[in-house]
């Protein structure tokens, strides 16, 4: 190897390393989305019970069924995450997945994920596939098991502690050469789902692939997704949260704050970095710290919601 | 020698010979045609390849990503390929088949039957 290519091999893991780290704490209230370190917010216990009751944990790209050398054992990085929400002092009232539960859409690897997350203590399990889960024409693997909140649609809300919650499929109709789609059909759907809803009611909208541009040439984003930000302008809190990407990428716009949770089975290159999306290979002790969860918890008042992310670490 | 490793044998011969055909057939359509596309960085390897109608066209995933091979028009369709699997469609009638990667729809290509 060159010493150019160690020198850029370097400095791309540090990149990599930036995304993970100890963790970091979001606290959004009132629109103001501010990043506190995790390990000082595990140090002061009382402002971490100030944050009170945790809403729901976001599980994301879990990919049952890899098995390559980014991480040989998602089986076990699972377990580990999920031994860490049953370890939570309060139970969150939900779980969401954000899709790519499995990795090949295999009836297999449905079956062990849907025992593996049966273990969670929070029962109320949601979610939505990613492109991975629908690989077989019919998508009949995915929706044989979790089509039934949506009637085989894969787009469904729902209501909690005040919160509004609105899961969304991009993953189906896949243009060549294009981004996530949502359709028209579905964004009428959303139209009439949120209208005559009180600009006050905290809306959280979820689906597998980011709702916003974050890198068009690899396909992270949604073509569509103008037409639908468009009707959640007015709301006063509006969290939207994705997965597909293995890392972390946030931001704010007026009163909607984006987030992209970490994967439980393997990160990806930062955008650009490679060809092309692949598994990351790491150091074996860099890998926990770039797996993890998301927590998301009601603060006070239920229009501010604080978005807490752990990693493996 | 018993009966079945005598036709075993023929057979061997009879495919050494079929093997010296193909070979020796400067165009190559002696027998069934096949073709290869290797898809490797998240691309396919011959993002436009023209066959003969009647070929039989192979693709191989190299990468440690899942890659799925999708006619634009519903023509053919694989399942998700892990790595090192194939999957193959023969193309008996002329004419353009754009496809695409479900998983990574910037992946697109051409098979041009001609």
């Amino acid at each position: 190897m060159s010493d150019d290519k160690i020198l850029h091999s370097r400095r791309n893991a540090l990149k990599c390393m930036a995304y993970g780290g100890a963790g970091t704490l979001f606290v959004l209230a009132g629109g103001v989305f501010a990043p506190v370190d995790l390990a000082m917010a595990a140090d002061d216990k009382r402002g971490t019970a100030r944050l009170g009751k945790p809403l729901f944990v976001q599980i994301s790209d879990t990919h049952i069924g890899f098995n390559k050398d980014a991480n040989p054992d998602v089986n076990g990085t699972l377990t580990q995450t999920i031994d860490i929400v049953n370890g939570m002092a309060e139970q969150p009232a939900l779980i969401i997945h954000t899709g790519d539960i499995t990795h090949l859409s295999k009836p297999a690897e449905f079956d062990l994920a849907g025992q593996m997350l049966a273990r969670l203590r929070t029962t109320e399990l949601h979610t939505v596939p990613g492109e991975h889960d629908t690989t077989d024409a019919t998508v009949t693997e995915y929706f044989s098991r979790f089509g039934k909140a949506s009637n085989n649609k894969g787009y469904y809300s729902f209501d909690h502690a005040g919160v509004h919650f609105v899961a969304l499929i991009n993953v189906l109709q896949f243009k060549a050469g294009g981004l996530g789609t949502l359709g028209q059909e579905q964004l009428d759907w959303v139209a009439a789902d949120l209208k005559g809803r009180s600009s006050s009611t905290p809306i959280v909208v979820f689906a597998h692939m980011p709702l916003w541009t974050i890198y068009e040439p690899w396909g992270w984003g949604t073509g569509d997704s103008d037409q639908l930000m468009s009707q959640l302008r007015r709301f006063g809190s509006v969290t939207v949260l994705n997965g597909h990407i293995h890392q972390i990428v946030q931001k704010v716009e007026g009163n909607i704050t984006f987030h992209t949770a970490r994967s439980t089975a393997y990160p990806q290159p930062l955008a650009g970095e490679g060809p092309g999306p692949a598994p990351l290979k790491v150091a074996s002790e860099q890998l926990p710290k770039m797996l993890g969860v998301t927590s998301v918890t009601v603060v006070k008042h239920p229009s501010s919601l604080a978005l807490n992310d752990t990693t493996l670490a | 020698m018993s009966n079945r490793n005598y036709r075993a044998r023929r057979m061997l011969v009879a495919l050494a010979m079929l093997a010296t055909i193909v070979t020796l057939d400067p165009a190559g359509a002696a027998a069934a045609d096949q073709a290869k596309v290797p898809i490797k960085d998240f691309m396919y390897q011959s993002t436009s390849l023209t066959v003969k109608s009647g070929t039989t066209v192979t693709w191989t995933n190299n990468d440690d990503e899942p890659h799925t091979v999708i006619s634009d028009t519903g023509a053919f369709r694989s399942s998700a390929l892990d790595t090192n699997e194939t999957f193959s469609y023969k193309f008996d009638k002329p004419g353009v088949y754009p496809y695409h990667c479900s998983i990574h729809p910037r992946m697109v290509a051409t098979i041009v039957v001609e």
